[in-house]
């Protein structure tokens, strides 16, 4: 039992990673209808400037709040001179350009910092565990990986229902010309909301950090389970992704603990080893075809 | 008229010796991008060494290196053995770093006549039934180093392991390859899925089954993360880690940091091993790159050594290929692994040390020797091998 509460906070922390990361994304997708594979990238620029000046500095809060400006600022730079030619482009001529971002930003970290994985370790103190319940110990480090997955939830929230900006962006999904004609500069308010995104998954990069390999492709791994929580969820809806997040970090977390055991109930303990591995692999994308199958838009899909 | 035909065949005769001038040219095929890119880097680099070290040549045979990246595609890298052998006219191919890629080349290249060097993957097919009178592994054969740890982990009366591997054939053969030589108790077997980060889950019910050890073998990244999470769970105080060297190269270990420290693992050779041959590569190979080589760099230089003492023995004549061959087989090289000579299927046979990660005088991490478990360890599968 106490086994199984520590499963299900591993579960939410996966889901809140999760959610850090796909909020962006489709954040980006819902308003400015652009399918950024770069995103991925933009973690991995997170992870990599919050390391160096971490390593050099000696204060994660400190790479925190370098790397955060740093990311959203190429992100931006990436929205300015290239996303914007593409809005009106058809959505394979979007894949295609921010595929090809995905290879630019994995050899221009290579030049820079080489082949080398890079360190970053969790701040002393964040560091150990603590008794959350008697007999389950949960590393302070991955609940404050929770903390701020829920701050950032807030915040969008927050932000989205009760700020002018929030509502500017909101009309600007559902008809970019009429805002425009109300005398919104949209393109400033597209770049803001592409920074915002970014700095998202920077912030997914930062926290991941400390507990992953800090290499060169690191984006492109989570970037896959990304796109399964944002069809999940409805494309273009942050509630979707935060459900989503949350469905996929449980079924993933869940069913690779518990998958084999379930298994070697009917079978025989060999097979159920190899059956529940493969199984327990493919458990998020199984949940993701009957979502679909039963909610082809996704359990939340946006508005518009 | 007989001065003119003189005449002739002396300028033939110094054409064709011209053409023995020429260098040999050897065809690197391996993995620069990717994550696992420095693998690759490193095993080019400790060859590029070599040549380096014999100004351009390898036995005093001047050679040319020609290097391609496979991106650890099997298909990429069938084209670019094809591309060496039709365009280039390579007859000596080395480099691949993963046993699927070299499944899949490796064969091609030896029927076509050409000779592979493998300065790294060693997979139980190649050493068994598909060994060939043309393939050459230089490294170790994939099971060899979880063996080693098997025999050491038994010699320590461990007696209740837990065994972790990626859903993968390298994977299985790895667990395979330390029960090959593990004697006791297993408190749990799990395979994850390939390319996994976060390992949270797995430690959990790790912890929960109460191993008195754990053994991993997770290559790359996936072995970063995993160590920084066992430690970040504060397993590593209370259940020891063991794995083979591939999780604790010194590049890792670099990216791993405290988290790495007092880890046993199993390596053909280390950085510290005390022979003059090591003791002058790792101080030419800090000096040529500023960095500690990795096994893998090791291997990479083995690899060009043992090829320059082959052509020596044919003075660069690739036409002798049996010559060639026979010289290869004599394993005539200083190995800065102390000993080393080929069994019947042409792999290793040599001494198998554990090793345990340190800290060093100047804040580096690296690996110290701690104990010889097998001397003249050959492999499981020679008895397969027709040869």
């Amino acid at each position: 039992m106490l086994l199984f509460i520590e499963q299900l906070l591993n579960g939410l922390q996966l889901g809140v990673m999760l959610f850090l990361m796909s909020a962006g994304l489709t954040l980006v997708f819902g308003i400015m209808q652009v399918i950024n594979l770069a995103h991925g990238s933009f973690y991995m620029i997170g992870a990599f400037v919050a390391a160096t000046v971490a390593v050099r500095s000696g204060s994660f809060l400190l790479g925190m709040a370098v790397a955060l400006p740093v990311a959203a600022a190429v992100g931006m730079i990436v929205e300015f001179t290239i996303l914007r030619r593409l809005y009106d482009r058809d959505h394979l001529d979007q894949v295609l350009a921010t595929f090809g971002l995905i290879f630019f930003f994995n050899e221009l970290t290579r030049i820079i910092w080489g082949r080398q994985p890079l360190f970053m370790d969790v701040p002393p103190w964040l560091g150990g565990a603590v008794e959350l319940l008697p007999g389950v110990h949960y590393p302070v480090y991955r609940l404050a990986i929770i903390l701020v997955g829920t701050f950032v939830a807030l915040f969008l929230y927050l932000l989205f229902s009760r700020t002018r900006l929030g509502m500017q962006i909101r009309a600007g999904a559902s008809n970019r010309e009429m805002v425009a004609a109300l005398g919104v500069n949209i393109r400033l308010l597209y770049t803001l909301v592409f920074g915002l995104g970014t700095m998202l998954a920077a912030l997914a990069g930062i926290m991941a950090g400390p507990i992953l390999a800090v290499e060169v492709g690191m984006g492109e791994s989570i970037l896959i389970l990304t796109f399964v929580v944002i069809v999940i969820g409805g494309i273009g809806s942050v509630r979707g992704a935060l459900v989503g997040a949350l469905l996929v970090g449980m079924v993933d977390t869940l069913g690779r603990v518990y998958l084999p055991d379930l298994l070697s109930v009917l079978f025989s303990s060999a097979t159920a080893d190899t059956l529940g591995a493969s199984l327990s692999s493919m458990s998020v994308y199984i949940l993701m075809a009957i979502v679909l199958t039963c909610k082809p838009a996704g359990l939340f899909p946006a508005q518009n | 008229m007989q001065r003119i035909v003189l005449s002739l065949v002396i300028l033939l005769f110094s054409m064709s010796s011209a053409w023995a001038a020429e260098p040999v040219k050897i065809g690197m095929i391996t993995t620069l991008s990717t994550k696992a890119g420095y693998l690759g880097e490193d095993i080019r680099d400790g060859f590029k060494l070599a040549i380096e070290q014999g100004q351009g040549t390898l036995g005093t045979i001047p050679v040319e290196l020609l290097v391609e990246d496979d991106g650890r595609k099997p298909e990429k890298g069938r084209q670019i053995a094809e591309r060496f052998m039709k365009r280039d006219k390579v007859q000596i191919l080395t480099g691949i770093v993963f046993s699927n890629v070299a499944m899949a080349v490796v064969p091609k290249i030896v029927r076509s006549g050409a000779f592979y060097i493998s300065p790294n993957a060693g997979p139980s097919k190649l050493a068994g039934k598909g060994c060939d009178k043309n393939y050459f592994n230089v490294a170790w054969q994939n099971d060899n180093l979880h063996e080693a740890v098997g025999q050491y982990v038994t010699e320590k009366k461990f007696n209740n392991v837990y065994l972790l591997a990626p859903n993968y054939p390298a994977g299985k053969d790895a667990l395979a390859g330390f029960k090959r030589f593990y004697k006791g108790g297993i408190a749990g077997e799990v395979y994850t899925t390939l390319g996994q980060a976060d390992y949270a889950a797995e430690l959990a019910t790790l912890r929960a089954s109460k191993p008195d050890a754990v053994y991993f073998f997770l290559p790359g990244g996936m072995g970063i993360n995993f160590i920084k999470q066992y430690a970040q769970a504060g397993l590593n105080k209370s259940t020891p880690l063991f794995g083979p060297a591939f999780s604790f190269d010194e590049r890792i270990l670099k990216a791993v940091g405290d988290a790495a420290v007092g880890v046993v693992n199993g390596s053909q050779w280390s950085a510290d091993l005390d022979t003059p041959e090591n003791r002058a590569f790792v101080a030419a190979f800090r000096t040529a790159y500023g960095r500690t080589p990795t096994l893998y760099a090791s291997q990479g230089y083995d690899a060009a050594l043992l090829i320059g003492s082959a052509l020596k023995a044919v003075q660069g004549d690739m036409d002798k290929a049996d010559a060639f061959r026979t010289a290869l087989e004599k394993a005539d090289f200083p190995t800065v692994r102390g000993s080393f000579s080929f069994g019947k299927n042409h792999h290793p046979v040599q001494d198998i040390y554990v090793r345990e990660v340190i800290k060093d005088e100047q804040g580096n991490y690296t690996n110290r020797i701690l104990n010889k478990v097998f001397s003249n360890h050959s492999d499981a599968y020679g008895g397969e091998c027709s040869m």
